[in-house]
């Protein structure tokens, strides 16, 4: 057995190279464990003690929560005018802190749905973190355009409900597109979400008591892993996951419409729709990183779930989508310039050296430059490192939107410039987001099995019902050291 | 366990080591003739449905249908509301400009299918269904959402004989043994 498969923070091993020359499928699981231990490990993150910092981490959150809510609460007993928005520009960071958490969420999505389909095995020890995340930016996401529309109580209006004007949303306006886009997303990524949660919440019920068994046995639906059930079960989740897929691609998508179907300069571009998609993706496993690597430092047991690796593969993905970014940025750029537009020129020129030159480069020093890191395995493989950068993106990402809505501070006719500057109840609005974002996390590392017990079982050697296989002409298969056959690495088939 | 028979049996339950071990003894409860019974494992097992020789899942088609249920009430939505109830020209387009409508009648028929999917994976499964026999048994109610690979035969197959049926099952490698009580 190859040492290099297992113990933490060893050199990577990706691929074992094996005695017959072929090379065994990744290692997904380090240490040496058993099926057992997955549930002990995962269930042991809720059912051990709170740890002591858990508390006053929640607190902290809460307090930062109940900013935003007093900042909601001022903002629609008083109205917009608390927030900086005017003409020209009526779009402020309400829409970009829309855009932005809309976009974190849909790392969490492609985790779960794309790589599934892929067969990317090593998302199973990540995607229940991450598509909670999913939903906690979503949550985040829709208190901005919720509050944003002024009249709060006529915020039903977005609904296509009959009403006393006999008058109906418009159809056409990519505005309403996005509100079915972000509703439909949020509810399919609850299903989604829940389907993957049942058989752990089985596990969790079998192995609580009191109140706590009556709670996950009620949202366990009397889940008994039963052949048939798994049947049907495991349908609904490809169902879901080939639903989800297009989903998530749409979203951001119809978002991007908000801005591409207009006729400004610098928002009317094709380019658009797969520009927000990527950097939806990057910043949302930017995201996924500044959640993970806390979490398991601070959980150490999950280390041998979440390992090292599964960090680097979200470093390669940062430094792809990342460069995709890069690429629309200078795209966008070039064809400002191609294009020989004038306004649309004179867009590019002030991003670049108007009165908010600074977010520009922000965002390409964020955005484009940090990722750069990622093309050394020692960077990529260095959990805090990966942090840091994740945080610069983070702050990148939130720059790009701030850059694209400010464009609007300087349109066709300059007798209507003007500028922008938020108000402090703008900027606490912000900050408070992220205490409810972190409140939400808090919650659910705390009462929700954190990893999918049950997937991860699944890809486990252990749970190959050929991995003890018989006259398979695997000589090393057949006698390795029974004691250590949890940790082997599955082979690649080659007969 | 002595094979008493119990005044209501639901079936003969044993544990497997394997899932190997259980796929194997899955086939053989098969080739001998038994037609009720069903494997309970903490994950699905690949090649378990073969094993038993069951049919795929016929969900895909209910969420088929769901989909183009979405896809239909959005055209309708969309046509209704702007072509019949409050005609109204925006942006100089049709009533019924369908090219418009392609955002929502994409997102429902997203929602309408997730929906399905997921009442249709509990009706077929017949959830919630918070009793269950095999919970009586305390080795499943332990171990079946942990590390056990179990295999209920159950007293309504026809072959089923409270002592016959468990004898099998040890021969199969079945280990804790035991007749399940309704």
């Amino acid at each position: 057995m190859s040492s290099a498969s297992v113990g933490r923070g060893a050199e990577p091993a990706t691929f074992v190279p094996q005695p017959d020359g072929g090379y065994s499928r990744p290692v997904l699981v380090e240490g040496h464990h058993r099926i057992k231990d997955i549930t002990t490990l995962v269930a042991g993150v809720i059912e051990k003690p709170t740890p002591r910092w858990w508390l006053p981490a929640l607190s902290v959150s809460a307090f930062v929560m109940s900013i935003l809510v007093t900042m909601i609460v001022y903002l629609i007993s008083t109205g917009v005018g608390v927030w900086g928005v005017n003409q020209p520009v009526s779009w402020g960071f309400a829409i970009v802190n829309f855009v932005f958490w809309i976009g974190i969420g849909h790392a969490g999505t492609l985790i779960s749905a794309i790589l599934f389909i892929f067969r990317q095995k090593w998302r199973t020890s990540i995607n229940r973190a991450a598509e909670a995340m999913t939903l906690f930016a979503v949550i985040c996401a829709g208190i901005f355009p919720g509050v944003h529309v002024g009249r709060f109580w006529a915020v039903w209006f977005m609904a296509p409900l009959p009403n006393a004007n006999a008058i109906w949303p418009n159809f056409r306006s990519a505005l309403l597109w996005d509100v079915f886009a972000v509703s439909t997303y949020f509810t399919v990524s609850v299903i989604f979400w829940y389907v993957g949660l049942i058989p752990d919440l089985a596990t969790m019920r079998d192995r609580s008591t009191g109140w706590a068994r009556k709670l996950y046995g009620f949202f366990a639906l009397g889940w008994r892993g039963s052949g048939k059930l798994w049947k049907n079960y495991e349908a609904a989740y490809v169902l879901l996951a080939c639903l989800s897929t297009p989903l998530v691609l749409s979203v951001h998508t119809v978002v991007s419409f908000d801005f591409a179907t207009s006729v400004i300069p610098g928002w009317h571009t094709t380019i658009f729709p797969p520009y927000f998609v990527a950097g939806a993706i990057f910043g949302g496993f930017a995201m996924v990183c500044t959640l993970l690597v806390p979490t398991r430092s601070l959980f150490p047991e999950l280390k041998d779930l979440i390992t090292v690796n599964h960090l680097e593969n979200m470093a390669k993905i940062m430094l792809a989508t990342g460069m995709m970014v890069g690429y629309a940025y200078a795209m966008e750029a070039f064809i400002a310039w191609y294009g020989a537009n004038s306004y649309e020129r004179y867009t590019f020129y002030n991003r670049s050296f108007g009165p908010y030159w600074w977010a520009y480069w922000i965002m390409w020093a964020c955005n484009v430059i940090s990722p750069q890191f990622f093309w050394f395995k020692r960077f990529r493989r260095n959990p805090w490192f990966i942090w840091w950068i994740t945080i610069f993106i983070n702050i990148g990402m939130w720059f790009e939107r701030f850059v694209i809505v400010l464009t609007l501070h300087r349109d066709f006719l300059p007798s209507s410039w003007g500028e922008y500057w938020p108000t402090w109840v703008d900027g606490l609005s912000l900050f408070g987001s992220f205490g409810l974002f972190f409140f939400l996390y808090l919650l659910f590392i705390k009462y929700v099995p954190v990893i999918a017990i049950a997937e991860v079982k699944s890809i486990m050697p252990e749970a190959d019902p050929h991995h003890h296989g018989h006259g398979h002409g695997h000589g090393y298969e057949s006698h390795a050291d029974p004691g250590h056959d949890s940790s082997e690495p599955r082979r690649e088939g080659h007969a | 366990m002595s094979a008493q028979q119990l005044k209501t049996t639901f079936g003969a339950i044993a544990r497997f080591e394997t899932t190997a071990e259980l796929i194997s003894a899955v086939e053989k409860v098969r080739a001998a003739g038994y037609t009720r019974y069903d494997a309970y494992t903490p994950f699905p097992i690949h090649g378990l449905d073969h094993a038993k020789g069951d049919k795929r899942s016929i969900l895909p088609g209910f969420v088929l249908v769901g989909g183009m249920t979405g896809t239909a009430t959005a055209v309708l939505l969309c046509g209704l509301t702007s072509a019949v109830d409050y005609p109204i020209i925006v942006a100089g387009k049709p009533y019924f400009s369908i090219e418009a409508f392609v955002p929502i009648m994409f997102e429902l028929t997203i929602l309408f299918a997730a929906f399905t999917a997921l009442f249709g994976m509990l009706i077929l499964n017949r959830l919630p269904q918070f009793y269950h026999p095999v919970f009586n048994n305390p080795t499943f109610h332990t171990r079946a959402a942990d590390d056990g690979y179990f295999l209920v035969v159950e007293a309504s197959d026809p072959l089923f004989d409270p002592t016959a049926t468990l004898d099998f099952l040890a021969e199969l490698g079945g280990r804790d043994l035991d007749l399940v009580e309704e």
